[in-house]
């Protein structure tokens, strides 16, 4: 039996960026704001010390800073025909865990979607017709647009001290940035990082070619940097250890080095960590929810009462919480009806690695960013024609080459044999000569009917929860798109003279065990109509008014970026909408 | 904040922490010194996990995956074998942390494995295997008996598939062969591995320098400084006299 504490003005269910942007929104609005965490606090500098922070074999290879699939996983399939088995160890994405979530480890890549991005379904049938788009895709509008996310993206980017060019403020567009960027009301906070040779070479090559190459928007700090919070961040210092490590150096973006010492200091704000939301509450009337209930580490558990729920886990969780609830109807993709579990998607990533004259070129991996690189955005959402190519969506590619981390990055040209002495000599020969930049085709996922998540009939969580069912499999459209951008993305590193290129296409089915990125997305999207969507345009509940879902949980499909500075952005939109109306007359924001 | 809510707050957080272990964070930041648990260093000495006859197979392996050069040692003075005995001892042997509840089906590839036996399970039944295999097929000697052209055709067998084993999926222990000896090769030489940093010196790797603003903007020049392991550098520490 569950104890009862004291009733709080918001309960936030996880801590990570969307949860702390929240509490620190709602706690300065003058609310009593509890957060709760499943994972445990996380310092920056005490936590990741640099003196063995750089520990690639236990933070990359192990996973320390992640949540444990013996803790919670998933199971998964390609087809709805087939059994769905548990992920046993992480393969294709990696969950966080602790305070601060997947802000601790990301690479800090911080975009904005297209305008376009936001209202797809539309502006895609305007330009090609609705016969251009595969029957079973289930694209659709977010009920929110571009110019109203602007200064919310913007508000993201000071809070973090993005360092990038801006290639569009205002709708002049400037040079060196992205051209293709929607309009920004003003520069990043911060210049761009230093690129290393082969980011340069490649920003050259392709210059040479006719795009226009820029560096990526990182936050990663190219210099010192306090944000309005009056948090300073540090100058990066280029280690190469910095996605799936913690920073130490105060020199990533981070909740913790960017909101957290601001909103820890705010006496109505308290959080809770090392216990984990099972379960949301709702009152007899379903619609109302009347907190939360959670687990301690001792086992015991609690219910946390509370007016307003915040409902900011990691993507998938959002959805298993739904689902565990009984809030909003659960997707049923034979019948097409249900939201929750719908409109799931991942990213369509892929390589090319490239070898070059180990004679005339030191690229000198080691020296890197998490979220360093020169992209082109050529090829990214609708900015081309895709009439003659028979797909939609796209991608950004570029040399993002983040680390020299010898176990991961040690490339060896194909056909060379896997062990043995010819092996050791390729890695020997080629580290410093050749380029792999990870996630160098970072390409959209569109939805389709047959794409989702469901709670898995065998296997249970260590609360005898079920999990989460993913079904997942790469649809033609995708396929396309990746041969297309990977090619394209070959053409550069060829003209930036190597002797040698490997295209890694992202090939179907999907496979679970080869990482591509953490970005999944949807299952709790936002949209414009209840039958299709399970939160409106505020990212408020259609069901139950006072729970906001937060995460790209929302995203109706996938785009070809990282969804951080967007998942930010809607968590500010979100927060917005409930100081300046939902406090004011509590209920529905959008009559459906 | 009224002082009177606060004080109520205050009361109330006194009273509530003491019933769990899960923190409460309020009105502070959580600061602690060393927080997070420093690296366990692995240590010379008797194997941990493998028994005298799995350790000399497996420093046989470790110098087939990748061989002694004149440049270069190889997986065996490399520390290959003792980084694997410390892993395979410790969290990564036992699967601690990984999904390991039933049913256990075997899936499609796409699903990942799915195999009820922990790492140092497989290691142990295969290396027991291979020797077997060796000593019927070899005129009865084991792997670490066999000259290194034989040694590399047994395990050329195994990695495609013709040589199986009856009581493991061989080729499973290839895979994972593949995996952790080039991770014992490159891994920080406190795990065990990567003696004197041989594999980071052979590539050019300088380990975790930290900080290459210096560096950055030098392009296309070779970085000039050793590497640094998380434990420092030999040359750094006075000779005991």
């Amino acid at each position: 039996m569950a104890r009862k504490l004291p009733r709080k003005d918001v309960v936030i269910i996880g801590l990570g960026w969307t949860g702390s942007i929240m509490a620190y929104e709602l706690a300065d609005a003058g609310l009593d704001v509890i957060a709760i965490e499943r994972g445990p606090w996380r310092n920056t500098a005490t936590d990741y010390p640099p003196g063995y922070a750089a520990d690639e074999l236990r933070y990359r290879i192990r996973h320390e800073l992640f949540l444990s699939p013996g803790q919670t996983t998933f199971t998964f399939r390609n087809k709805m025909s087939e059994a769905a088995l548990p992920i046993r160890s992480w393969g294709a994405f990696m969950p966080p865990n602790g305070v601060g979530g997947g802000g601790v480890h990301w690479n800090a890549e911080t975009w904005r979607f297209l305008p376009s991005d936001f209202v797809l379904k539309t502006h895609l049938t305007e330009r090609y017709g609705a016969g251009f788009l595969p029957g079973d895709m289930t694209i659709q509008d977010w009920g929110v647009t571009y110019d109203e996310l602007e200064p919310h993206y913007d508000r993201f980017e000071y809070l973090c001290g993005t360092s990038g060019q801006a290639g569009n403020i205002k709708g002049t567009i400037m040079e060196g940035g992205n051209p293709f960027e929607g309009p920004r009301s003003r520069a990043y906070p911060n210049p761009p990082q230093d690129q290393p040779f082969g980011h340069t070479l490649f920003g050259k090559a392709a210059r040479e070619l006719g795009y226009k190459p820029f560096p990526q928007p990182s936050g990663n700090m190219s210099r010192p940097y306090q944000n309005p919070l009056g948090v300073r961040l540090g100058p990066c210092t280029y280690c190469g250890f910095c996605e799936w490590f913690g920073c130490g150096n105060y020199s990533k973006a981070s909740p913790q080095t960017t909101v957290l010492p601001a909103l820890v200091r705010k006496p109505n704000f308290t959080a809770r960590d090392n216990s984990e939301v099972t379960r949301i509450n709702i009152d007899s009337s379903g619609k109302r929810a009347t907190g939360v209930t959670f687990v301690d580490a001792s086992g015991d558990e609690w219910e946390q009462p509370a007016d307003l729920v915040v409902l900011s886990a990691y993507t998938i969780f959002n959805v298993q919480l739904l689902l565990l609830s009984g809030i909003g109807k659960a997707y049923d993709p034979a019948a097409n009806t249900g939201v929750v579990g719908r409109n799931f998607t991942h990213q369509t990533i892929s390589d090319v690695v490239s070898f070059f004259d180990p004679e005339k070129f030191v690229f000198n991996p080691f020296i890197a960013s998490g979220a360093i690189g020169m992209c082109i955005d050529e090829f990214n959402g609708d900015n081309f024609d895709h009439g003659p190519h028979g797909f939609v969506g796209g991608g950004y590619v570029g040399q993002v080459q983040t680390n020299g981390r010898p176990i991961e990055t040690t490339p060896v040209p194909p056909g060379t044999p896997l062990w043995g002495a010819a092996w050791k000599k390729a890695v020997k020969d080629n580290y410093q000569s050749a380029i792999k930049p990870g996630t160098g085709v970072h390409g959209s996922m569109y939805s389709y009917r047959d794409v989702y998540v469901d709670l898995d009939p065998t296997y249970k969580d260590r609360f005898n929860r079920p999990l989460v069912r993913i079904t997942m499999d790469f649809h033609d459209n995708e396929i396309k798109q990746n041969k297309f951008l990977t090619d394209k993305f070959a053409e550069i590193f060829q003209a930036m003279g190597a002797r040698q290129v490997h295209k890694e296409y992202r090939k179907a089915p999907y496979d679970i065990t080869k990482y591509q990125t953490t970005h999944l997305c949807g299952g709790a999207i936002m949209g414009t109509d209840p039958g299709t969507s399970a939160l409106n345009r505020y990212l408020q509940s259609w069901d139950v008014p006072n729970l906001f879902v937060l995460g790209a949980s929302a995203f109706p499909q996938n785009a070809g970026y990282n969804p951080t500075g967007t998942v930010a952005a809607l968590a500010y939109w979100a927060a917005d909408a409930i100081r300046s109306k939902y406090l004011k007359n509590p209920g529905q924001l959008i009559n459906a | 904040m009224r002082r009177r809510t606060f004080l109520t707050l205050a009361a109330w957080l006194v009273g509530t922490t003491s019933l769990t272990r899960a923190t409460v964070i309020h009105n502070h930041v959580p600061w602690a010194p060393h927080p997070n648990s420093p690296p366990e260093i692995a240590r010379p000495g008797p194997w941990q996990f493998f028994t005298l006859d799995e350790a000399r197979a497996m420093e046989a392996i470790v110098d087939r995956i990748i061989p002694p050069d004149p440049e270069t040692p190889g997986g065996k003075i490399a520390g290959c074998a003792v980084f694997i005995d410390r892993q395979l001892k410790g969290p990564y042997g036992s699967n601690q942390g990984l999904y390991t509840l039933g049913p256990h089906t075997k899936g499609t590839k796409e699903q990942g494995p799915q195999s009820a036996l922990t790492h140092a399970d497989l290691y142990r039944k295969a290396l027991a295997a291979l020797d077997k295999h060796c000593k019927s097929t070899q005129g009865g000697k084991s792997f670490a008996e066999l000259d290194a052209a034989a040694q590399d055709d047994v395990l050329r067998k195994i990695e495609s598939g013709e040589v199986k084993f009856e009581t493991v999926d061989a080729q499973g222990f290839f895979s994972a062969l593949l995996k952790d000896v080039p991770e014992g090769f490159f891994s920080d030489p406190i795990h065990g591995g990567n003696n004197d940093m041989v594999g980071w010196k052979m590539i050019g790797f300088p380990g975790i320098r930290y900080d290459y603003r210096d560096w950055v903007n030098r392009h296309n020049e070779r970085y000039p400084h050793p590497p640094v392991s998380i434990a420092g550098r030999a040359d750094w520490t006075p000779a005991k006299s």
